[in-house]
């Protein structure tokens, strides 16, 4: 199947008439692959989802999901949809059960089948021996997996999850991701996830779109985006101290290279080839090479060439922001 | 595998649902049951036995009457007889008094329709309560709001309406469950209900309050919608309660007031509700006159109802 899941075309949302969150973005997601939305803090990855799944209006442009438009046939979307959101949303005086019990009655799920659905899903996500306990009590990866397990109460067929893994330990991030797999595998979802995490996008995403300040700027399968930047990335030093970016710029294959006080970055088309040439046109010209490392480029690479910034630049701010949404939550529980 | 179709999403179990979840709340919070009939215990308590207007009337505000005795020549009267009538002070001071104290009655009586204010008061408080409760707990939503739980609930397929009547529900019942102990609590303090009064008037003060929520709560809900900080529907709340309280006839009749202030009390819902109340407990009940309290009170909840789901339609998705 390749129809064509969600489209969207000169998706667009502008805050109070002058901030454009979301700039005339344009993509499709197929049927049944992972669709990830890779941006920096603020590029309009929220915005963009909650457009998609009917909680705000679009300024311009439109969009549908399963062939409904998201604001003329919205209670059609909604249907169909399950939301997992950035933030924990479940209600932290009611149990993990009585929250998906919630959501059940929300999408009028018949009773004895909602309550069978419930205790399935918090097996699935490992909560069975926490179900009636009360929200409060919970950690953030356990509200993470609840926020899931409501996510799927209605059986989507396209599952929307919004930074699924943050705040969460690289262990938890591991499991979450093995379970969003086995999500996908066991209920033939289509799934559009947004994340900040390079690793998470690479491992999890059939296709990503790297969006910044509103707008898409490149979009592809993670090797479709490596192979965009035209090779491996090698890297050499050398004994002697002096500038040599020209002589290796006239090897060969070589496209780019950057001195980093001494450390060559060299970009170049199949780098296990191009890598003896260049040790030996500097050998010809007397120059000895202490170290050499070759990597196949990363996401990482990806995201710095596009965005001409370190994603890990955001990392700080960001859990700053986390901890206070936290902190929120629990002046008012308190 | 099963297909979306086979939910139906209803308007019903969506509104049992959110109101539930809310009752759960309250049940869990120990603190907040606690509040809930603190405030009108503190209230009953403070204004309702402070504001005592029948201590004005009663004989004890006439201090010590000294009075002295009076006499009168026997040859004044008529016909006359021989000496000197002596009146004993005390005698006319007890006549004073009583007289004092009949006026005094009387004039309540003509004012407030009941003798004692306390029991005037009491029904005043109640319609005071209903306004506070209803408007506050409309901000919960902006809580909802601001936890991401609202969005959460905008993007299922739940009715709108349902969101919406939820949380007027929610305020509703609030400000029943507020009411109840108020009035419990009046009577015990020496609230003297009417002789037309039976237990099912409960229910009628119950549909009374009813309204009044449904349609106070409706705009506030939807007004707060808006916004994600509290300070707004706060600042709004504070500058119309006051004015609504005492433009009406909660603590004091109407007809004794201004002529603008009569203006503004004759369309204040709060007077409607306070009239109902007042026929169904302590007035002698004047059929005719609740049925008009009854059909203002529907349709000001009507329309205020039917603006609170439009702005809701247009607020809920952003
Ligand atoms: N309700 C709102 N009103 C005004 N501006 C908003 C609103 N929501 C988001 N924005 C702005 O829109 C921009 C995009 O925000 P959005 O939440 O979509 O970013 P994001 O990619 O999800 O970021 P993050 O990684 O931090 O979650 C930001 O500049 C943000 O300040
Ligand atoms: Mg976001």
């Amino acid at each position: 199947m390749t129809e064509e899941v969600i489209k969207a075309e000169g998706l667009t949302k502008v805050f109070n008439k002058s901030l454009v969150a979301v700039d005339h973005v344009t993509f499709s997601v197929k049927s049944g692959e992972i669709f990830g939305f890779l941006g920096p803090n603020g590029a309009g990855k929220t915005t963009t989802i909650n457009m998609l799944i009917t909680v705000l209006k679009p300024t311009e442009g439109k969009a549908s999901v399963l062939g409904y438009d998201i604001v003329k046939q919205a209670n059609n979307v909604r249907k169909v949809i399950g939301v997992v959101p950035q933030e924990y949303t479940a209600d932290e005086d009611l149990t993990g059960y009585e929250n998906i019990m919630l959501c059940a009655d929300l999408y009028g799920i018949p009773r004895e089948i909602a309550k069978k659905r419930a205790l399935e899903l918090l097996e699935l996500v490992e909560l069975t021996q926490f179900k009636n306990k009360r929200v409060e009590t919970y950690s953030g990866g356990m509200r993470r997996r609840l926020e899931l397990a409501c996510g799927l109460i209605n059986r989507p067929k396209v599952l929307f999850l919004d930074e699924p893994t943050l705040g969460l330990d690289v262990q938890t991030r591991a499991a979450t991701w093995s379970y969003i797999r086995k999500l996908k595998e066991e209920y033939g979802m289509t799934l559009f996830m947004t994340t900040h995490y390079l690793e998470e996008a690479d491992v999890l995403c059939d296709r990503i779109a790297i969006i910044d300040h509103g707008k898409i700027i490149a979009i592809g399968t993670p090797s479709e985006l490596k192979d965009s930047l035209g090779g491996d990335i090698i890297t050499i030093r050398i004994k002697e101290n002096v500038d040599v970016s020209e002589i290796i710029r006239g090897v060969e294959h070589v496209k780019d290279v950057k001195n980093d006080n001494g450390s060559y970055r060299i970009k170049a088309e199949s780098g296990e080839a191009t890598a003896p040439l260049i040790i030996e046109a500097l050998r010809k010209k007397g120059y000895t090479v202490t170290r050499l490392s070759l990597t196949e480029p990363t996401l990482n690479e990806v995201y710095l060439e596009y965005t001409g910034r370190a994603i890990r630049d955001a990392e700080e701010s960001r859990e700053a922001f986390r901890t206070q949404r936290i902190t929120l939550w629990r002046a008012r529980a308190g | 595998m099963s297909g979306a179709n086979e939910y139906h999403p209803s308007m019903l179990r969506g509104l049992c649902a959110l109101t539930v979840r809310e009752l759960k709340k309250w049940l869990k919070d120990p603190v907040m049951i606690l509040m809930l009939v603190l405030q009108p215990l503190i209230w009953m308590g403070l204004l309702g036995k402070s504001m005592n207007i029948n201590a004005i009337f009663s004989t004890n505000s006439l201090g010590n009457l000294e009075i002295r005795d009076v006499k009168i020549p026997g040859s004044l009267l008529n016909p006359p007889v021989s000496g000197v009538i002596v009146i004993p002070g005390t005698l006319i001071a007890q006549q004073l008094q009583q007289m004092f104290s009949d006026i005094g009655a009387k004039i309540m009586q003509n004012t407030f329709g009941v003798t004692d204010y306390f029991s005037y008061m009491a029904v005043g408080m109640v319609s005071m309560i209903v306004m506070t409760t209803t408007m506050f707990s409309g901000m919960s939503i902006v809580w909802d709001r601001r936890l991401g739980f609202l969005d959460k609930v905008v993007s299922t397929p739940v009715p709108r309406a349902a969101i919406i009547f939820a949380k007027v529900l929610n305020a509703t019942l609030r400000a029943i469950f507020q009411a109840t102990v108020i009035l419990a609590l009046a009577y015990l303090l020496g609230l003297q209900l009417s002789s037309t009064f039976t237990l099912l008037n409960l229910l009628g003060v119950y549909a009374a309050i009813f309204l009044l929520g449904v349609g106070l709560s409706s705009v506030f809900i939807a007004f707060s919608l808006r916004s994600t900080r509290m300070e707004r529907p706060m600042q709004i709340i504070s500058l119309i309660t006051m004015p609504l309280m005492f433009a009406s006839n909660t603590f004091f009749p109407i007809h004794l007031m201004p002529d603008w202030i009569q203006a503004v009390a004759s369309v204040n819902p709060l007077t409607y509700l306070t009239d109902a109340v007042r026929q169904l407990t302590i007035l002698p009940l004047d059929a005719s006159k609740l049925a008009f309290d009854f059909m203002y009170l529907s349709a000001f909840a009507a329309i205020l109802a039917a603006i609170g789901i439009v702005l809701s339609w247009r607020y809920l998705t952003r």
